[in-house]
C-alpha cells in the first residue's frame, strides 16, 4: 500500500518538471509542504493539472486566468499558497 | 544487473526543437527512428522561448541573409565559425518556410505574409540601423514551433519513448557511435538502444548555476553522457547571463520591460546604466548592463540586506500600461519577489540564461573531434544540434531569436547527414562492445548500493552555488583559479553519491542523482576553460584582462582567437583554430565589437 502510493506520488513528481521555471519553483514548494498530506482527492485534481499545457497552467496558477471547476480550483489555491512569493512576505 | 537491446535505425535523444526538427528528416525518409525524452515532447525548454526565429524573409523592409550572417559574426566576438554562420543565416528561410507548412500560426501582416520584428543586435546593411527581422508566434513562438513539429512527427510514425532517462552513450573500439543506454522511468528497465545513428538534442545545462533561468530539466545530460565517452567539450567557457532574473528565483524579466521605459537603480537610486552606456542605457546589449549590475554590486552599491541584487524600476509607468503591455511581470513580481511593481522595484540579477558552448559539431551536424592531424575529424555515427551543441554558430555571445534558427537548421541538417550516412551504410548494426554497456550498468549499481554517501540535492546545490561565486558574469584570476579545485573537490563527492529511495518505480531521486553526473561535467568543462582563457570576449569577461590598443576590451586575438576543447580525462584542455573563412563571401575581417 505504502508502496503503491510513493509509485503514485513519484509519477506525480516527476509530472511536475515542466517546461517553464515558474512552474518548477511554484511545484517544488509545493511537494516541501504537500508531500505528507496529500490525499486521494488532491492526487486526482493534481493530475488533473498537470495535463495542461505550460502556459495555460501557469495563466492559472498565476491568477491570470481562472476556472470554474471546483476540484481544481482548490488545488490552484493550494499551489498559489505556497508560492515563494507567500512565503516572502 | 539485466538489461534489454532494442535496434533501430537511428536514436535521438532530446525532444525539444532541435530533436523534433530532426526525428522528422529520418522518419520522412522511412528510417526508424526513436525519440528519447525524459519530459513529454510539447514539456521541453524550447516552449520558454518567447522572441522568435531569426530570418532575413525581408516582409517589412530589405534584408539579406548577409546582413545576418555578418550581425551574428559581430554578435559572436568573432569566435563563431563562418561557414556555420553563413550555412545558418542562409538557411533560415527555408526553415521558417517550412515551419509555416507544418501549422505554425506566425503572426501575419496584413497582406498576409509572416509578420516581423525587431530584436537587439539585427542590423540591416552591416550594422547600419535595426532591422525587424525576427518571425514570432505572439510570445509563445517556442511553444507553438514545438507543436507543430511534434504534429508532424507523428503524422511521420516518429516512435517516441516518454519518460526515459538516457543514461550513457554506447561508442567502440573504433570510436565508432552505436546508440545510447537508457533507463524506463516507469520501470527502472534499462534498455540499449543500438542504432546506426545517434542524434544527442539534449539542450543546455543552465542549472550548474545556482541563478539560471533555465527550468529543472536542463541538466547537460547530452553533455555529461559525450564527456565520459571521451568526446570533448567546445567554448564551455561561454555563458550568456539575462540581466534582468528575478533576484533568489532566476525568473526571467523580458527586456521589453526596459523597452517599455524600466529604469536599473542601484541603493542610492541612481539610474546607473547612464555611467556605463550614456547612449542606450538601460537597453544597452545583454553582456554590458549584465556587467554594469555586476560592478554595481561588487562595489557595495547592491540593494537588500546582502546588497546582492539592483532595482529594475517601473513605478513611474502609468499601471494601464504595465498592465496591457507587460501583463506577465507583475504577476511575476508577485509570486517570485513578494513585490507589486505597480508601487515597488523589482529585485534582479544577472542570471544565467544560455550556453554558447558544447559537444562540437560541423554545420552538418556531425560531431568531430581532432583526430591524426584533422582538427574536425567526424565521429562515425553521432551528430549533435541545438543548445547541446556547438556549431559553432553562436561563438562568446548569442543574438536574440538565433538560438530557434539554430535547433531548426542544425536539428534539420543532422537529420539529412544522418539520412545520407543511412543510405550509404550497406552493413548491418555494428557489435555492441559489451566493456560500454557495462560501465553504464556499473554506474547504475553504484548508486543503488552506495552507503555513507553525499546527498544528491546538498551537494548540487554546493556545486550550484560554487559556480555561481566562482563562474559568474565578472570572471576573476584567484577566484577562477580557485574554483576549479573546489568543483574538483565537489566532483569527488558526485562520485559517492547516494539515494536512501531504492525503489524502481519512477524514482525521482535516482533521475537526479544521474543528472547531476551530468551536471559536474558541465560545471568542470566550464570552470577550467574559464580558469585557462586569460582574455575577455563575449560572455566571458575576465577583470585581469585589460583593455590595451592590441587587446581592445581585454580580447587577445593573437593568442586566444580559438576554440576551447575540454576533455574529461585529465581535465585537460586543447584548442583548435575558428573557421574564419565562409563558404561562398569574404571573411568578415576581425574589428573591434561596438554598437
Amino acid at each position: 500500500m505504502e508502496e503503491e502510493r510513493r509509485a503514485r506520488i513519484n509519477r506525480l513528481k516527476w509530472h511536475c518538471r515542466r517546461a517553464l521555471l515558474e512552474l518548477d519553483l511554484v511545484f517544488d514548494r509545493f511537494w516541501e509542504r504537500h508531500e505528507g498530506d496529500l490525499d486521494g482527492q488532491g492526487e486526482a485534481a493534481l493530475e488533473r493539472l498537470l495535463e495542461l499545457q505550460d502556459h495555460e497552467l501557469w495563466a492559472l496558477v498565476s491568477g491570470r486566468e481562472t476556472t470554474d471547476d471546483p476540484q481544481l480550483k482548490q488545488m490552484i489555491e493550494r499551489l498559489r499558497e505556497v508560492s515563494p512569493a507567500a512565503n516572502f512576505e | 544487473m539485466n538489461y534489454t537491446v532494442r535496434k533501430f535505425d537511428a536514436v535521438i535523444v532530446g525532444a525539444g526543437g532541435a530533436g523534433l526538427r530532426a526525428a522528422i528528416q529520418l522518419s520522412e525518409a522511412g528510417y526508424k527512428t526513436a525519440v528519447l525524452t525524459k519530459v513529454f515532447p510539447t514539456r521541453s525548454h524550447t516552449v520558454a522561448a518567447q522572441g522568435g526565429v531569426a530570418a532575413s524573409l525581408g516582409n517589412s523592409e530589405e534584408d539579406h541573409w548577409h546582413w545576418h550572417m555578418y550581425d551574428t559574426v559581430k554578435g559572436s566576438d568573432w569566435l563563431g565559425d563562418q561557414d556555420a554562420i553563413e550555412f545558418m543565416c542562409r538557411k533560415a528561410n527555408e526553415v521558417v518556410v517550412e515551419l509555416e507548412h507544418y501549422g505554425m500560426p506566425f503572426d501575419r501582416l496584413d497582406n498576409g505574409k509572416i509578420y516581423q520584428r525587431p530584436f537587439g543586435g539585427h542590423m540591416s546593411n552591416f550594422g547600419e540601423k535595426p532591422v525587424r527581422r525576427s518571425c514570432a508566434a505572439a510570445d509563445r513562438t517556442g511553444h507553438a514551433m514545438l507543436h507543430a513539429m511534434y504534429q508532424r512527427n507523428v503524422k511521420v510514425n516518429t516512435q517516441f519513448f516518454v519518460e526515459w532517462q538516457a543514461l550513457d552513450l554506447v561508442r567502440d573500439a573504433d570510436g565508432d557511435v552505436l546508440g545510447v543506454t537508457a533507463m524506463d522511468m516507469e520501470t527502472g528497465e534499462i534498455v540499449v538502444f543500438h542504432a546506426k545513428a545517434t542524434i544527442f538534442a539534449t539542450g543546455g545545462a543552465g542549472r550548474i548555476f545556482y541563478s539560471s533561468t533555465n527550468a529543472f530539466i536542463n541538466t547537460g545530460d547530452g553533455l555529461g553522457m559525450a564527456a565520459r565517452a571521451g568526446i570533448p567539450l567546445e567554448d564551455m567557457e561561454f555563458w550568456q547571463f539575462h540581466p534582468t532574473g528575478v533576484a533568489g528565483a532566476g525568473v526571467l524579466i523580458t527586456e521589453g520591460v526596459r523597452g517599455e521605459g524600466g529604469i536599473l537603480r542601484n541603493s542610492a537610486g541612481e539610474r546607473f546604466m547612464e555611467r556605463y552606456a550614456p547612449n542606450a542605457k538601460d537597453l544597452a546589449s545583454r553582456d554590458v548592463v549584465s556587467r554594469a549590475m555586476t560592478t554595481e554590486i561588487n562595489e557595495g552599491r547592491g540593494c537588500g540586506p546582502n546588497k546582492d541584487f539592483v532595482l529594475l524600476d517601473i513605478t513611474h509607468l502609468p499601471p494601464e500600461t504595465i498592465m496591457k503591455r507587460l501583463p506577465g511581470i507583475h504577476e511575476i513580481g508577485v509570486q517570485f519577489a513578494g513585490v507589486d511593481c505597480l508601487k515597488e522595484p523589482l529585485p534582479v540579477v544577472p542570471t544565467a540564461h544560455y550556453q554558447m558552448g558544447g559537444i562540437p559539431t560541423n554545420y552538418l551536424g556531425q560531431v568531430v573531434v581532432p583526430k591524426d592531424g584533422n582538427q574536425s575529424a567526424p565521429v562515425q555515427g553521432f551528430y549533435a544540434a541545438g543548445e547541446c551543441a556547438c556549431a559553432s554558430v553562436h561563438g562568446a555571445n548569442r543574438l536574440g531569436t538565433n538560438s530557434l534558427l539554430d535547433l531548426l537548421v542544425f536539428g534539420k541538417s543532422a537529420g539529412e547527414t544522418a539520412v545520407a550516412d543511412l543510405k550509404n551504410s550497406v552493413n548491418a548494426h555494428k557489435p555492441l562492445p559489451q566493456e560500454a554497456i557495462d560501465k553504464t550498468l556499473a554506474r547504475v549499481d553504484r548508486l543503488n548500493h552506495q552507503k555513507d554517501g553525499a546527498d544528491v540535492h546538498d551537494t548540487r546545490l554546493t556545486m550550484q552555488r560554487t559556480m555561481q561565486k566562482h563562474a559568474g558574469v565578472f570572471r576573476f584570476k584567484n577566484m577562477l583559479a580557485e574554483g576549479v579545485q573546489r568543483i574538483a573537490e565537489i566532483a569527488g563527492q558526485v562520485a559517492q553519491t547516494q539515494i536512501k529511495d531504492k525503489s524502481m518505480v519512477f524514482n525521482t531521486a535516482r533521475i537526479e542523482a544521474l543528472e547531476l553526473d551530468n551536471l559536474i561535467e558541465v560545471a568542470k568543462a566550464t570552470i577550467t576553460s574559464a580558469n585557462a582563457r586569460t582574455e575577455s570576449r563575449g560572455a566571458h569577461v575576465r577583470d585581469d584582462a585589460t583593455d590595451t590598443p592590441e587587446t581592445p576590451d581585454g580580447r587577445d586575438d593573437k593568442n586566444w582567437l580559438k576554440h576551447s576543447l575540454w576533455y574529461r580525462e585529465g581535465n585537460r584542455l586543447d584548442y583548435k583554430a575558428v573557421q574564419m573563412k565562409p563558404m561562398s563571401v569574404d571573411t568578415i575581417e576581425l574589428k573591434k565589437r561596438a554598437y
